[in-house]
């Protein structure tokens, strides 16, 4: 069967030492099973880290290479390895990969899954062993059909090599797989929110602490890493931190590389690995090729719905944590949108919010009763029908779901980009006020694509 | 279960084959009530949607309460609690299909087929969803019916595209 295209994410040049997630893609686009993966070193890192390595050492490589959650939020990934708890009692415990990929705009993991399943399966092994897991999920959503097949064949294939189940490769380590897939929605992808789901209740997050680390899944210590964060470890322990220190550009604070891409009117809109630093005019021209003829770029989103706009002339800004951080809002996932001069601000976030109102969990008011406000305000704006104050009410909106007032992130991040936009675009906002001019139909609705 | 109770309880059997995937799945987790979605899951694929009936018989073979299982068939959206059609049309409504003209797919496929998103054909044959961002980016708008995926797709495509779905 034929997969789905990743742009020209197949056809960039990739080598070992500068691609240590992509280096093993095949030109052609498919899978990388497990006799062409061995063949390109594949297994070699976690041959050394389990046959080679003490646990303790694994961990501290980790933590001294400065990886860092690759699901959004960058929350340094060796810090939370190292909340799990030192009680040697404390024996049952679970790694879990986020593999619950729904933020728009972002189609990483399952370029990783889809084509190279066995570097998950490999730097899962390698974290279980650091973390003493005994047994992994992959939390998969239900959409990604073709993921779900290639990763359940891919984790047969590991098990009939002695690659996963018992003594694995010799060293007496023991560790089990499933591949978990979900029923929908968005908010699974929150942690804490996945834990439950994976025990087979809704999915609402948990409050914090305590911390998965100290009570996760089943009320035993769990770690939660997303797939590309996880795919990153095996190099890590092969090449060693220095190595993977000097991936990254000069200036950047994120170490090693970042799969980043762009999408929306651009030439070539795809996924690459690239290291952390480059500035968003490198990625947005040299590997999107700038606009589509015709199009002109109008503002950008660094990284997923929950990140909040740009301008243009915020492109020289450095993709990376901190780079994208000193311009006012989050890199996210890396995966960036340009947005076209025909869109019309008050359509997009009404999208935007349509969706995010729309995956609330409904755990806690705010977010519950805030977003379809947002929404309701919105679509009238659109319609030309807003009255004076909504533009203050929407930014109140903003205020009042932002960060630390609600339960998990996700209201945070529905208020992000809208919070950008009216500061941007505050003309288009005001246009939508009954008696002033319309603000008239996203010309999207005309335009054959 | 009485006969008096609005639900209907006593309408639905699992069958042979769906009493055995659930038993296996519960092998996978330290706990059964964690083969809850796989369950209902695993209904849906064998009868297209999950009766009220269902929901007692998952609740029995996992040792569960039914209020539970009804918890949890209620809050994910790709688990339908009302007859669907035999095909199900899931539009993505990322902002990245949005520009890429979704907006306009979607009416081309609600004017086709003559009903609105979350709705479902008279003669039972379609379905149409929203979806979170199939992550297909690069293809926007991007569409799934059933298990299959398509890029790219244009408002003046829709009825071929849907042709191949009887």
């Amino acid at each position: 069967m034929k997969l789905t295209s990743f742009g020209t994410a197949n056809r960039t040049p990739r080598q070992e030492e500068t691609h240590p997630l992509t280096w093993r893609l095949r030109d052609d686009g498919e899978t990388v099973w497990l006799d062409e993966y061995r063949q390109k070193n594949g297994y070699a890192a976690a041959q050394k880290a389990l046959t080679e390595m003490a646990q303790a050492d694994i961990v501290q490589q980790v933590k001294d290479s400065g990886l860092k959650g690759r699901g959004g939020a960058g929350f340094p990934a060796g810090v939370k390895w190292g909340l799990m708890p030192n009680d040697e009692s404390m024996n049952i415990r679970y790694l879990l990969c986020n593999a619950d990929e729904m933020e728009p705009n972002t189609w990483k993991d399952r370029l990783l899954m889809e084509q190279l399943p066995h570097l998950l399966i490999e730097g899962m092994i390698i974290s279980a062993r650091a973390l003493k897991a005994y047994r992994g999920y992959i939390f998969l959503r239900g959409e990604y059909v073709d993921a779900a097949r290639i990763l359940n064949r891919a984790v047969e294939e590991a098990k009939a090599a002695g690659l996963l189940g018992k003594n694995i490769l010799g060293s007496g380590f023991d560790f089990e797989l499933f591949v978990h897939t979900g029923a929908g929605r968005y908010i699974c992808g929150e942690e804490t929110a996945l834990i439950n789901s994976l025990e087979g209740r809704r999915a609402n997050p948990r409050a914090k602490p305590p911390f998965p680390a100290a009570v996760g899944v089943w009320g035993k210590p769990t770690c939660v890493n997303n797939v590309e964060t996880l795919s990153n470890v095996p190099a890590i322990v092969a090449n060693g931190v220095d190595w993977y220190k000097a991936l990254a550009r000069e200036g950047s604070e994120d170490m090693g590389t970042k799969l980043m891409g762009f999408s929306g009117k651009v030439k070539n809109p795809g996924v690459w690995e690239l290291p952390f630093g480059i500035t968003a005019q490198e990625l947005f021209e040299d590997y999107a090729g700038g606009m589509q003829d015709g199009f002109r770029l109008k503002c950008w989103q660094p990284g997923g719905a929950g990140t909040g706009f740009l301008l243009p002339e915020h492109l020289s800004a450095q993709m990376f944590a901190g780079g994208i951080g000193k311009v006012g809002t989050r890199m996210g996932t890396g995966l960036a949108l340009a947005v076209d001069e025909r869109i019309n601000m008050v359509s997009l976030l009404r999208n935007m919010e349509e969706f995010f109102a729309r995956e609330s969990c409904g755990w806690c008011t705010p977010c519950r009763d805030g977003l379809p406000w947002s929404v309701k305000l919105l679509q009238a704006l659109e319609k030309g029908q807003g009255q004076p104050g909504d533009i203050e009410t929407l930014e109140q909106l903003c205020h009042g779901l932002g960060p630390g007032k609600t339960f998990c992130a996700h209201a945070p991040g529905a208020v992000e980009p809208l919070g950008s936009a009216i500061k941007y675009f505050r003309s288009e906002f005001e246009a939508g006020i009954a008696g002033t001019a319309p603000a008239g139909q996203p010309e999207t609705a005309t335009v054959s694509v | 279960m009485s006969q008096t109770n609005l639900i209907q309880t006593d309408r639905f059997t699992l069958s042979e084959t769906g009493r055995s995937a659930i038993e296996h799945e519960l092998h996978h987790y330290e706990d059964p009530r964690a083969a809850s979605i796989e369950a209902l899951k695993i209904v849906q694929k064998e009868h297209g949607w999950v009766p009220d009936g269902a929901i007692y018989a998952i609740a029995e073979v996992l040792g569960i309460p039914a209020s539970d299982v009804e918890g949890v068939a209620t809050f994910y959206s790709q688990i339908f609690r009302v007859p669907v059609g035999r095909h199900i049309i899931r539009v993505c409504d990322s902002m990245t299909c949005y520009i890429g003209g979704h907006e306009s797919v979607l009416a081309a496929i609600q004017q086709k087929l003559g009903i609105a998103s979350g709705q479902t054909t008279t003669d039972g044959r379609f379905t149409l969803l929203p979806v979170c961002c199939l992550g297909n980016c690069n293809n926007a708008p991007t569409l799934m019916i059933d298990d299959d995926t398509f890029g790219n797709v244009s408002p003046e495509g829709v009825a071929q595209l849907l042709e191949g779905y009887p």
